[in-house]
């Protein structure tokens, strides 16, 4: 460990590809939490109708996942995406949103490495975007009570 | 009061104004569940727990930034062990609070180089495969056993936070082979002493394995894994302390991003317990940055230990049925 005086305040640390990846994620953050925000007092307004009434969701958070899809009558993975018309599910998308951030982030900083010729790199980034992908999917079994 | 602060106070005032103005027009025309008002007996009307939830994810956001933890170390034993909700929605909910935080404290990390990307990549690839499989382990068991083992694992926590000396600047003689191969290695500006820090890491490998334990815990218990990141980062891996808190801080994004993926694709996440906390946990943690700067630390910490140890001993009693 080294420390050297007198040098720029500028941050040294900062590469391309951390100044890319930082852009991406500060402008998709914002929008995702301004329309968690928005989706959400839309849903308490019941506009849209919610498919599970405001009131009635307490009757149900006490159940595990499984028995409350059931109970709803809705199924598991990306049913929701079908039922972006009602308050409940609208918030879905928000959320979607910020949980897909990270892998759209990789996506960007790829080209960079390939133009570094950072292979490893472009192999790590690459292998966490498919890992992100097959958990996003639903393809991998998500337990069962 | 200043423009943020202003900004602030609006945001969390109409987020409950709107939270109780729905419930009164709910009681109004009788909409609401009365042979179940609060949800398990709990002998409360059902919107008084958004409404403390968004309270107590707020102080939970202010401590954790006092504290030094993330907010899902917090969030998880405590709601799961206070609130009437069940533990998978607790869990999803937990792991998208500790992501919503690192979303949203990451661009300002990256940017001044203090989370590393070439150093949180390979942790993150290792960490975020691991969360995968904690999360259908977690998602199999039943509430009785994720308590009592997350009430140990708490507890282990609190040993761990409470042993764990910290090194601001570990020496590191040697890059290692691996994290030589793969380029990991920096420098900062240390805006404290105005100098730029040289760091380089070794153990790589000894790190990367501990991080399939920390993403299991992460995905099986929901817990974040800020604790465990910092201790592995700075001591074992040898990154100076500052550089470890922002990238374990910035790696919990895609740490918890797959495990969050698993308990959303189960139906564990419920919008009326996500994002009363997010907004909780996120407005908590700005007022927390304000607070930090007139108050000592070090007495936050101990709080913040109690609190663990009370609720890792209410998981551990819930889940074995004698605190019910």
């Amino acid at each position: 460990m080294e420390g050297k005086a007198n040098t720029p305040v500028s941050s040294p640390g900062a590469s391309e590809e951390q100044k890319r990846y930082a852009a991406v994620l500060g402008a998709m953050m914002k929008i995702g939490f301004v329309l968690l925000v928005i989706t959400f007092i839309l849903y308490l307004a019941g506009v849209p109708k919610p498919h599970v009434p405001v009131g009635d969701v307490s009757r149900l958070w006490g159940l595990k996942g499984e028995k409350y899809l059931e109970a709803i009558g809705v199924e598991k993975g990306w049913s929701w995406m079908g039922r972006l018309g009602e308050g409940d599910f609208l918030n879905f998308a928000p959320i979607a949103l910020l949980a897909s951030i990270t892998a759209l982030c990789y996506l960007t900083i790829i080209p960079i490495f390939i133009k570094k010729k950072d292979m490893v790199y472009v192999v790590l980034a690459s292998l966490e975007i498919v890992i992100l992908v097959l958990a996003a999917s639903g393809v991998i079994p998500s337990g069962g009570h | 009061m200043s423009k943020k602060r202003a900004l602030l106070f609006t945001i969390a005032l109409i987020f409950l104004m709107t939270i109780f103005a729905v419930s009164m027009v709910q009681a109004a025309t009788g909409e609401s569940s009365p042979a179940n008002p609060g949800g398990s007996d709990s002998g409360l009307v059902w919107w008084a727990w958004p409404i403390i939830l968004f309270v107590v994810t707020f102080a939970l956001g202010i401590l954790a930034v006092l504290g030094g933890v993330g907010g899902a170390v917090l969030y998880t034993p405590i709601i799961g062990g206070f609130f009437p909700f069940g533990m998978d929605f607790v869990r999803g909910a937990g792991l998208l609070v500790a992501l919503a935080g690192s979303l949203a404290a990451g661009p300002g990390l990256l940017k001044r180089g203090f989370a590393d990307l070439r150093l949180a990549i390979p942790v993150a690839l290792i960490a975020s495969t691991a969360a995968i499989g904690g999360a259908m382990v977690g998602l199999a068991l039943s509430d009785a056993i994720i308590q009592t083992s997350m009430g140990i694992a708490i507890l282990a926590i609190v040993v761990v936070m409470f042993l764990a000396r910290k090194s601001e600047y570990p020496d590191v003689q040697k890059a290692d082979k691996l994290s030589s191969v793969l380029r990991i290695s920096g420098i900062y500006h240390e805006p404290t002493s105005g100098k730029d820090i040289d760091w380089k890491i070794h153990r790589t490998i000894h790190g990367l394995v501990l991080f399939v334990g920390i993403g299991f815990m992460a995905g099986m218990f929901g817990l974040g894994a800020g604790w465990a990141n910092v201790p592995v980062l700075n001591l074992v891996m040898g990154a100076p302390l500052k550089i470890s808190v922002a990238t374990s801080k910035f790696l919990l994004a895609t740490t918890d991003t797959s495990a969050a993926w698993m308990y959303m694709n189960a139906g564990d996440v419920i919008p009326m317990i996500v994002v009363p906390s997010i907004v909780g946990i996120m407005l908590g943690s700005l007022m927390g940055v304000r607070i930090l700067e007139k108050t000592k630390p070090s007495a936050v910490r101990v709080l913040v230990l109690v609190m663990l140890s009370f609720a890792g001993l209410r998981a551990l009693l819930k889940g074995l049925g004698i605190w019910k």
